[in-house]
């Protein structure tokens, strides 16, 4: 599976450029990513929530960077699915923003896993690339991700839907979080 | 606390629900003083609008007291005990849309901005009350409400004018004003306004101080009228009246230079079998808004004239009269309103007397009896205009 997005961040190409590079802030946006540790100079280990109910880890490693212009990566060893995505940054025409083209690629195995990863995913895939990079550009303009009181956990709003009402959490759901 | 809900159509209800909590930094909280039922609250209650669930929180007229604020908010911008007054569109300061003053089509603090890119082709701003669609935030019909971006849209009042005379800063002065603003008027222009509803009224006001020659009021409240006319606008019933000819008349057969649609996707018309039409349309869904004051608006305007619609549409219409906008080189002109883009000027003109806001409040009730507010308001009763509650 191929998913590709693209989001546009009113920040200088060097600074989307190094938030991005420091791939342990890939989880504040992205939906599915628990952890990502960075274990060496191009290699890392990443932890994601699976839909089965336990951690899916695999180890990656960058494949090609260019200073400010595109970050590459894949999964190696023997990753349950194996992926890799492509990250190119563009100077936009206003001259102080930064263009950002995502393009992601799951190598979806069959049996069980593949199974739950397509319903993890659903019908509308890229919806969720789409909503990381809605993300992505909150937390680099705003500094962190925008909460309601309808989506009250952040990058979890999407799972969310339709969402609790639009009325203040109490105490007892403030306690529990996101997962109860 | 106590809040004001949306509980089902055509209801709701006051109930007991949790205070507010931070939720980002850059939050705060208000304990509201005043608020108010805006038109466009009629539009969810009557069920126009989607992604309304029971229990959301109405309300996004309101100002208060802050009583709370995020770690992200910089004491030198807002700190606990300001008196503010709280805009309705959520607006991040930082994107390209804040950038450029187009506040209601913030980029950053809609998180259900998937769903109004379905709905709408791109996101737009959060609304505080204003259905999942604009984000899910609990609105101001209430006795605190949380405010994101508390740094950005809040207006401190420093000065001792009471609540009534700023608290339309955060709605409908701005947006009546936003219409006005929008026609570019000059001095020999000639305004039409459909709808005296409340923002009609504060768009007639905006066209005057902004030095239209003349400006006339459509509706077909005899009372609303009066209100107009009592503010020195010329009067048209459009129950009475033919409304082109009419204008014709006013205008030396020209048609109005400006027009502008106060009334929305909810609009009534003196013919009933257009309006049956679309009324029908709405009911099967096959149209969502009811046009007749865009429509109208487009065919009375002056070639060359401008169309300012303030508004609310949600969806789709039928039967948009594009040959007349396109054959007589007509200007529409749109948005929810920038409220932040207005709200410093806008009240420097209540300082110095050129605006009374107060003139519209008909009605002030305590928070308790907010469902007799909708009632009132949504069927005219007692010569309703405006309803403030007071929490």
């Amino acid at each position: 599976m191929e998913l590709t997005a693209a989001t546009t961040v009113r920040k200088p190409v060097a600074e989307v450029f190094a938030f991005w590079r420091d791939l342990r802030n890939l989880p504040a946006f992205m939906g599915h990513l628990e952890e990502v540790r960075t274990t060496g100079e191009r290699t890392s280990h990443w932890v994601a929530d699976a839909p089965f109910g336990k951690n899916v880890e695999w180890d990656a490693e960058i494949t090609e960077e260019v200073s400010a212009e595109k970050i590459a990566w894949r999964s190696t060893g023997d990753a349950d699915v194996p992926n890799g995505g492509t990250v190119l940054f563009v100077p936009a025409p206003d001259g102080e923003s930064t263009e950002v083209h995502v393009g992601l690629v799951y190598d979806i195995p069959g049996g069980a896993i593949g199974k739950a990863v397509a319903r993890y995913f659903g019908e509308e895939p890229h919806q969720q690339l789409d909503d990381d990079l809605r993300r992505f550009k909150q937390v680099l303009e705003t500094g962190e991700v925008v909460r309601s009181d309808g989506a009250p956990w952040g990058k979890r709003a999407r799972k969310e839907f339709p969402q609790r009402p639009a009325q203040p959490l109490s105490d007892a759901e403030w306690e529990k979080g996101p997962d109860a | 606390m106590r809040a004001n809900t949306w509980a089902g159509r055509n209801k709701v209800e006051v109930r007991d629900v949790p205070d507010p909590k931070i939720l980002n930094s850059r939050d705060a909280i208000v304990r509201i003083t005043s608020t108010a039922i805006c038109g466009s609250d009629l539009h969810l209650v009557d069920g126009y609008v989607p992604t309304m669930q029971d229990g959301d929180v109405l309300g996004h007229e309101f100002m208060g007291e802050v009583v709370e604020v995020g770690s992200g908010v910089a004491a030198d911008r807002l700190s606990v005990g300001d008196r503010v007054v709280v805009p309705f569109p959520i607006a991040c300061g930082a994107c390209a849309a804040c950038a450029a003053e187009l506040y209601s089509c913030c980029e950053n603090t809609n998180p259900n901005a998937g769903i109004a890119e379905k709905m709408f082709g791109h996101p737009v701003a959060g609304i505080f009350g204003y259905s999942h669609l604009t984000g899910g935030y609990a609105g101001g019909q209430a006795q605190y409400a949380r405010v994101p971006f508390a740094d950005v849209g809040p207006l401190k009042i420093e000065s001792d004018l009471t609540d009534e005379q700023v608290l339309f800063l955060s709605d409908i002065l701005p947006t009546g004003y936003m219409g006005a603003d929008m026609c570019d008027i000059q001095p020999s222009d000639v305004v039409a306004v459909w709808g005296a509803g409340p923002v009609g009224q504060f768009a007639m006001d905006s066209a005057r101080v902004l030095g239209a020659a003349k400006v006339i009021a459509i509706d077909k409240e005899p009372y609303r009228l009066r209100m107009a006319e009592r503010a020195g606008h010329v009067p048209v019933n459009f129950e009475e009246v033919d409304v082109r000819s009419r204008l014709l008349e006013l205008t030396g057969g020209r048609g109005p230079d400006k027009c502008i649609d106060a009334v929305g996707l909810e609009a009534t018309h003196g013919s009933a079998h257009i309006s049956a039409y679309d009324r029908v349309k709405q009911a099967v869904k096959s149209e969502t808004d009811r046009p007749h004051a865009l429509r109208q608006a487009i065919m009375s305007c002056r070639s060359g004239g401008v169309v300012s619609v303030i508004g609310v549409y949600g969806g789709l219409v039928d039967k948009f009269p594009a040959g007349a906008w396109m054959n007589r080189s007509l200007t529409l002109r749109t948005g929810q309103c920038h409220v932040q883009r207005y709200m410093k000027p806008l009240l420097e003109r209540i300082e110095r007397g050129e605006l009374d806001p107060t003139r519209i409040i008909t009605h002030t009730l305590s928070l308790e009896e907010a469902e007799r507010g909708f009632e009132m308001f949504k069927n005219k009763q007692d010569d309703c205009e405006k309803v403030v509650l007071k929490p």
